[in-house]
């Protein structure tokens, strides 16, 4: 049963081989024993989950159900959830009882799906390791020394341990890819506005944007259509039809044009990754893809303008952190000042205010030009570039990271190596674009991710180019050693 | 560009946060090397370009000035740190003469 995608899931649901209730207790109980291992879940919400369900059973049995409903999976713990703990990995929301709904949770319960708790993440989702968590680094499943990357960490760890069947994720440069390709899962980041962020707490507000994680790419585009779609209550939010993302997958890629950028394939790309990323163009060729290189040449600034605008609009966000409406609030204030800088010097952890004081000084009186408005026209660059390449290419490939999963540990004292582990995935973010990474083989015995990049709207390209790959290739199917399923 | 402890303590209280004394000296470091790894923008010429703030360069959507929510006050103070009558409750800002 744990080793099931959602379309399995649903298949058993609906011949009535189990009930929803009998699933969700199947893996309550799983991840209530398992989850020490690897601490991809802050909070497991096993009475809310088992109500969810019984509901989603009643749902089924009067004739009602659609692919989603009874099936569960886990939220990463960024989206407010009414009544439950939404903690964003800081001590900041350790006390926050979200009092509604993100407007992705709304739309995943109204498809019926079960929530089966809230996973572990970088603290406000900065960083690229999981480890900046309040709530400890989650372990990689495929060798528990290793991160499982971040800031989606969790929600990869627990779909690539099959303590859920799949799990929602945020990107804001990377977020959601990196993760996926260390954990060895299937994960997407639709282009900037296609799902609401209302709920969704704020890092950096023009690159945010929530995706599913999940086992395959057919699963990916199940929950991409219960969460997508034009929300008034998000002031981003693209007002554009929402495609039935099912309907196309099986499309043939005879004649498809993939370009790979030169830019993704040269210096600070361990081999054998490259070697496990032709190895998946060679798959593509064979079904007909051509191959073409391409360049986006203003690649390389595209961490340093993130590490201004991400920051920037981090400080300007997490100012509404104060200690005065909701969460940590620091004992016997002496005056109001007082109680804003303990407060958030004690909610936040290092790398949050590392990055608020970067985006206040970026910010600041006579750097604003210099900084901010130097990053946003390098961001115009950098979309430019990705604007030509796709009057060439119908989707772009290449690596989701330069290597495979590092050391816990190994980087977490240098925060500017760290950052560069997002080489690959941050331009997508600043572009808009979507982002997918896929499963692409092991190298030393660790998951190696594929990325691919496509035009404005094409989830349903991209995710049908990713489900090709996984009819042709097993690796989406592999899952760590010694895993109990 | 170095950033100094100076600099630190500046930027701290600019953004309201109490940094102890003994991280300063980390922060000034780790904030230089991230102004370095930001100072690379600098080799572009972006003279003309426009700045982009948002991908499809979208402009912020208006919508009718209408009541669309319902008063939880109660609800959202069940969360808070201090109220009374509900208020939220701070320490005093006004001395009294």
């Amino acid at each position: 049963m744990f080793n099931k995608t959602i379309k399995e899931l649903s298949a058993s649901l609906t011949s009535g081989k189990f009930s929803s209730e009998e699933l969700t207790s199947a893996y309550l109980a799983r991840a209530n024993s398992l989850n020490s291992e690897i601490n991809g879940y802050i909070t497991i919400t096993e009475e809310t989950a088992i109500a969810d369900a019984k509901a989603a059973d009643q749902v089924r049995a009067s004739g009602n159900a659609g692919p989603l409903t009874g099936i569960p999976i886990a939220q990463k713990d960024i989206f407010c959830t009414n009544g439950t703990r939404t903690s964003c990995g800081s001590k900041m929301l350790d006390n926050f009882i979200a009092p509604y709904d993100a407007t992705v949770v709304e739309k995943l319960k109204q498809a019926g799906v079960v929530s089966l708790g809230k996973t572990n993440m970088d603290e406000f989702a900065m960083g690229s390791s999981n480890e900046s968590s309040f709530y400890g680094p989650v372990k990689n499943p495929w060798n528990k020394e290793c991160v499982p990357g971040g800031s989606s960490g969790g929600s990869a760890a627990v779909v690539a341990a099959r303590l859920a069947p799949a799990s929602t994720g945020t990107d804001t440069g990377g977020s959601i890819r990196q993760p996926a390709a260390l954990c060895g899962i299937t994960g997407l980041k639709p282009t900037y506005g296609r799902i609401s962020r209302w709920g969704m707490i704020a890092f950096a507000s023009s690159l945010d944007q929530a995706g599913p994680m999940t086992q395959t790419a057919e699963d990916a585009a199940l929950l991409l259509q219960a969460m997508a779609g034009f929300d008034p209550k998000d002031s981003t939010c693209v007002d554009q039809e929402v495609p039935d993302y099912s309907a196309n997958l099986n499309e043939s890629l005879d004649g498809l044009t993939i370009g790979l950028p030169k830019e993704y394939f040269g210096e600070g790309l361990c081999a054998d990754m490259e070697q496990k990323i032709q190895d998946a163009i060679k798959v593509y060729e064979s079904m007909g893809a051509k191959v073409k290189e391409v360049s986006l040449p203003n690649s390389s600034l595209a961490i340093p303008a993130y590490y201004v605008i991400a920051p920037a609009e981090c400080s300007s966000n997490l100012s509404r952190f104060d200690g005065v409406r909701f969460g940590h609030r620091c004992e016997d204030p002496k005056d109001l000042t007082d109680l804003y800088k303990r407060s958030r010097g004690e909610g936040f952890g290092p790398e949050v205010q590392r990055r608020i004081m970067v985006g206040t000084y970026a910010l600041s009186a006579g750097y604003y030009d210099a900084y901010y408005i130097k990053a946003q026209k390098i961001r115009r660059l950098i979309k430019q570039d990705f604007v030509d390449a796709f009057q060439e290419v119908d989707v772009l490939m290449g690596p989701t990271t330069p290597s495979t999963a590092f050391k816990i540990g190994e980087k977490a004292d240098d925060p500017v190596t760290m950052y560069l582990s997002d080489i690959y995935t941050i331009a997508a973010n600043l572009a808009g674009l979507p982002g997918m990474s896929i499963p692409a083989g092991l190298s030393n015995d660790m998951p190696a991710g594929l990325q691919l990049i496509g035009n404005y709207f094409d989830e349903a390209k991209l995710l049908n180019v990713a489900h090709k790959f996984q009819q042709e290739t097993e690796w989406h199917k592999q899952t760590p050693a010694g895993l109990d399923l | 560009m170095a950033i100094e402890r100076s600099d630190v303590e500046k930027i701290a209280h600019l953004a309201h946060l109490q940094i102890a004394e003994a991280d300063i000296t980390g922060y000034a470091q780790t904030l230089t090397n991230i102004l370095d790894l930001v100072g690379q923008m600098n080799e572009v010429n972006t003279d003309n370009i426009e700045p982009m703030a948002h991908p499809m360069d979208a402009t912020q959507r208006l919508r009718e000035d209408q009541v669309t929510e319902s008063d939880q006050r109660e609800h959202f103070q069940s969360i808070a740190p201090a109220t009374e009558d509900g208020l939220y409750l701070v320490p005093k800002v006004i001395e009294q003469a």
